[in-house]
């Protein structure tokens, strides 16, 4: 197993009201360590020290919950490409490295604490018509609504985001347009969700707005960095519903 | 002392439709005055959640994640099952009902199972017209796969996300109803108390986790759905904040826990590659239906490959073991998951294992990758096709199976599996036991309900795949929403409750109390080095193979351990502020004290059934033999003190509708 000696540049920040700054720390990681496990290491060393660990959010360190989030190097979740910061590991660095970890950063994601962020205006959009409107208990049979392969597919793409903000943190413009259209994607494809498509792409896309999140002007750093690898297609797509449904819809929300 | 499940007369297969038809009802406008507590948004709860909205009572919803999505439900991977037969292949309620019971090595309720089995059909339409993208055939129609060794398609899955393509689904149900007002969610809050007024559950301490400040909010009845606690071995495939806190609060207050010994572990997960891992990660079960497990027959080839001199690629095939299909040569590498996981314990306890810590088999492909490749070149009209061809070919077919596993096995070890064979060792991975309920999936506690993995309801020692998925939206959808009416029926003339009335006030004081005592602690250790020792001990003692003695020693040690941890362990910070230590810190405790009862579980229990292996009781080939004369009953424990022998009641199971045989797969 090979050893690697690297230095840390963490952000650290006490609560939403302190200003942060970047602490340097010294840790010797094993090239088989996940990112995750690197940090686990580095906050058994802080507590050694008496000092306050790094508080960062991950749960199922398996790329698909869309817990962890931080950027490392610029990069939000760091390096490889369709990979999740948990996914991440250590043989993608270099001994004697230094890396720099921050929060995701975005006027709708408020700092928590050191790279713990707010995330909650993502749910918000999805309870704004994220949605298909039906009772538990009111379902025909599951075989009734036959959908062609390739229609489920597309679908199931979209479907696949796991909400975890990086297109936020990749764009200069701080736009959720990746992850709303990709939930648009998802529903409008699919003849369950065709009834409601022009609402929801609306009421989605104001709700967005509403959240603060700024405008998509293509600059698909999104794609580049979602670990999911979801397709700026689906925005593009998105634009179309809303132009049409805006053109077409007799309620205003 | 025994006690009753409350089951319903008459026959299996009405049992469930009667109660329906004949539950007493709570009226809509009655329905908008009660409240209701769900504690959890994973599967079971988040259905719950959004259908008791629906319903129309005024539900409020918790969950320690910064979002109802995040729940470890998520990482679900292979399928839900479900008795559709839309393959024709034989399958019905009955004969899904029939092998849970006999999966679950006849330990668990019948009646439940019928009822499980029953429901399935309804929770796959119900995802469906959530827009969940299951896999569909060419013709539109939906797919299935065999999971788990059953003998018909029944498994419905969503590429390698089943579950989250499930929770995705309950998460907008559930979002939907918080848009209209029906759910109030309350997330990043944690459970940390249950509020009993006059014996009945009535409400529960939270902790908002941002601001720590301690909050009490009442209800009508209390419904957890919080999941499993896997975790008290420290590695484990469950998500890193899995913890058994809510249900071991409410043992606290009176709640039985219900067969803790019962545990699963799944043969193919990736092996430990150090001290520092944290957890460990699966890979699908699906995986054996075209990999092959072995390890070198000697154990000079096991040493050589341990230090890297040899790999798996420079075993010749005569001196490969695979012992799976030498041991069962009906299943073969198909085996259930406990009898798989107890085989490669042995090959490695033999000394035959294959990775530096000597805990790792292989799972090899390229059979499949040669099977598959000729049958490619044959289908395609080529003729005399050559060696790299058909590897290529076959290889192929195999990315198109599990090219996203093979992605994931590589990103976390380093190593390409269409290579070189894939190592695999079994990991703690789902927990059977957890809090008693009844028929209702009530508690001994009138108006505390439990769903989902945290109730010990239907699996009895062993789960089959692919009906975690299915029991965890039974529950929430179709089985909760009718039996809390029962309960709630009672209360329809019963006020509000008073969140700052005394029972409330006493409670929110013992959690700050407890908290304040973990503070003041200030010793030297972090809470999670007691985590990762609690797991070795319950590893090495409690794990695949379990004996009186070691057993009787791992209770010893988890009380020291236990005791050493309320001497020596450090939490920096505060309880009014966000402190993920402070967290971790009291789900540890908790985590110390369930340990112990499992151990006086398994050394309860002197049989061997499904996920629990007493080597005292087994075969002459080492199979595991169950004791029905002594043993057919459930476990529920009542825990007074620490310092006291937790009380024993039992349930007695009965088999009407089935005979008890043994498990073989030779
Ligand atoms: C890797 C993996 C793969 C799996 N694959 C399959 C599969 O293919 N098929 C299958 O059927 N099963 C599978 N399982 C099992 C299945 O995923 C779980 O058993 C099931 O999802 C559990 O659902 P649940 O709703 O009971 O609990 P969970 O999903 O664990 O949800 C628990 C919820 O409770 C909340 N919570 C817990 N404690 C508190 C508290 N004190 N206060 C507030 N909130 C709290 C959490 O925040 C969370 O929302 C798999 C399991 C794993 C680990
Ligand atoms: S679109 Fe991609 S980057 Fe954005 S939230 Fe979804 S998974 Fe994350
Ligand atoms: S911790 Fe779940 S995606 Fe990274």
């Amino acid at each position: 197993m090979s050893d690697m000696n690297l230095t840390l540049k963490v952000w650290r920040q006490k609560n939403n009201q302190s200003k942060g700054s970047l602490e340097t720390y010294k840790i010797l990681a094993s090239e088989h360590m996940s990112f995750l496990e690197m940090l686990d290491v580095l906050n058994e060393q802080l507590i050694q020290e008496k000092k306050e660990p790094l508080a960062f959010e991950h749960d199922c360190r398996e790329w698909i919950c869309g817990a962890c989030s931080m950027v490392i190097n610029g990069q939000p979740h760091g390096p490889q490409r369709g990979t999740t910061t948990c996914q991440l590991h250590m043989r993608q660095f270099k001994d004697g490295d230094t890396i720099v970890v921050e929060p995701f950063r975005a006027k709708a994601f408020p700092v928590i604490k050191d790279l713990v962020v707010d995330r909650s205006a993502f749910d918000r959009i999805i309870q704004s018509g994220g949605f298909i409107s039906v009772n538990t208990g009111q379902a025909v049979d599951g075989n009734s609504i036959p959908i062609d392969k390739d229609t489920a597919s597309a679908a199931f793409d979209a479907a696949t985001c796991i909400g975890c903000g990086a297109c936020v943190a990749a764009c200069p413009n701080a736009s959720a347009m990746l992850f709303t259209s990709a939930k648009v994607s998802h529903l409008n494809q699919l003849p369950q969700g065709k009834l409601e498509a022009k609402q929801r792409v609306l009421n989605m896309v104001s709700q967005m707005d509403e959240e603060g999140f700024g405008l998509c002007s293509n600059v698909t750093a999104c794609e580049a960095e979602c670990p999911k690898e979801i397709s700026v297609e689906n925005i593009a797509r998105m634009n179309r519903e809303y132009i049409g449904a805006s053109l077409t819809s007799d309620k205003f929300v | 002392m025994g006690f009753e499940g409350k089951v319903p007369q008459g026959d299996l297969a009405t049992k469930w439709v009667n109660y329906r038809g004949s539950m007493p009802l709570v009226a809509p406008n009655n329905k908008r005055r009660l409240d209701v507590i769900v504690v959890g948004t994973g599967l079971a709860g988040a259905a719950a959640a959004a259908t008791l909205g629906e319903l129309g009572y005024n539900v409020k919803c918790f969950t320690f994640h910064d979002s109802p999505r995040r729940a470890h439900s998520i990482a679900a991977q292979g399928g839900i099952n479900a008795a559709k037969n839309y393959q024709n292949d034989g399958d019905s309620v009955y004969r899904l009902f029939y092998d849970t019971v006999k999966g679950g090595d006849y330990r668990s309720r019948e009646a439940n199972v019928h009822r499980l089995a029953e429901v399935s059909v309804e929770i796959i339409d119900q995802a469906v017209a959530q827009g969940v993208p299951f896999a569909r055939e060419y013709g539109g129609l939906l797919a299935n796969r065999s999971f788990g060794g059953v003998q018909v398609s029944r498994t419905f899955y969503a590429r390698g996300q089943t579950g989250q393509q499930l929770l995705i689904g309950a998460y907008q149900a559930l979002s939907r109803q918080i848009s209209r007002g029906s759910v109030k969610m309350y997330n990043r809050h944690e459970m940390l108390d249950l509020v009993k007024i006059d014996g009945k559950a009535r409400g529960i301490i939270a902790r908002n986790l941002l601001t720590g400040e301690l909050e009490r909010h009442a209800a009508h009845c209390v419904i957890l759905a919080t999941g499993g606690y896997g975790n008290v071995f420290y590695l484990s495939t469950n998500a890193m904040g899995s913890n058994v806190s809510a249900g071991w609060r409410v043992v606290k207050r009176g709640a039985y826990f219900a067969n803790p010994c019962y545990t699963q572990i799944h043969p193919t997960c990736i092996p430990q590659s150090g001290e520092y891992q944290s957890k460990l990660t699966l890979m699908s079960e699906s995986l054996r239906n075209d990999g092959r497990v072995w390890v070198p027959k000697t154990k000079e080839d096991a040493i050589a490959i341990r230090e890297g001199k040899k790999t798996g690629l420079d075993i010749p095939e005569e001196a490969r073991d695979y012992y799976l299909e030498r041991r069962y040569p009906a299943f073969g590498n198909l085996v259930p998951r406990d009898v798989a996981s107890r085989a490669a314990k042995i090959a490695c306890d033999e000394g035959n294992g294959i990775v530096p810590t000597g805990k790792g088999v292989f799972l090899d492909f390229s059979s499949a990758v040669q099977r598959y490749g000729k049958s490619q070149a044959f289908s395609k009209g080529l003729k005399n096709p050559d060696a790299k061809t058909i590897t290529e070919l076959g290889t192929k077919v195999v990315e198109e199976k599990y090219g996203n596993l093979f992605e994931m096995y590589e990103k976390i070890t380093g190593e390409n599996p269409y290579v070189m064979p894939m190592k695999i060792y079994p990991a703690v991975h789902y927990t059977m036991g957890g809090l008693w309920v009844d028929y209702h999936l009530e508690t001994n506690i009138p108006g505390l309900f439990c769903l989902g993995e945290a109730n010990f309801s239907d699996h009895g020692a062993n789960r089959l795949g692919a009906s975690a998925l299915m029991q965890g939206l039974a529950d929430g959808y179709f089985v909760i929403p009718y039996t809390v009416g029962t309960f709630l029926s009672k209360e329809i003339r019963t006020p509000k409750f008073d969140p700052d009335g005394p029972e409330f006030m006493q409670a929110e004081a013992d959690v700050s109390n407890r908290l304040q005592n973990l503070l003041d602690i200030q010793g030297n250790q972090s809470v999670e080095s007691f985590h990762r020792r609690l797991g070795k001990i319950m590893w090495e003692y409690c794990g695949m193979a379990r004996n009186e003695e070691g057993l009787i020693k791992a209770r010893k040690m988890i009380r020291e351990l236990r005791e050493e941890f309320y001497k020596d362990v450090f939490i920096p910070g505060t309880q009014e502020e966000f402190n993920s230590e402070l967290e971790k810190a009291a789900r540890v405790a908790d985590f110390l004290e369930l340990g112990e009862l499992f151990a006086v579980d398994a050394l309860d229990r002197k049989e061997s059934c499904g996920g629990h292996f007493r080597e005292e009781y087994q075969t002459e080939e080492g199979e595991a033999r169950r004791r029905d004369d002594e043993y057919a009953y459930v476990a529920a424990w009542e825990w007074t003190d620490t310092d006291q022998d937790p009380t024993l009641h039992k349930e007695e199971l009965e088999f009407k509708d089935i005979e008890l045989k043994t498990r073989s797969y030779k």
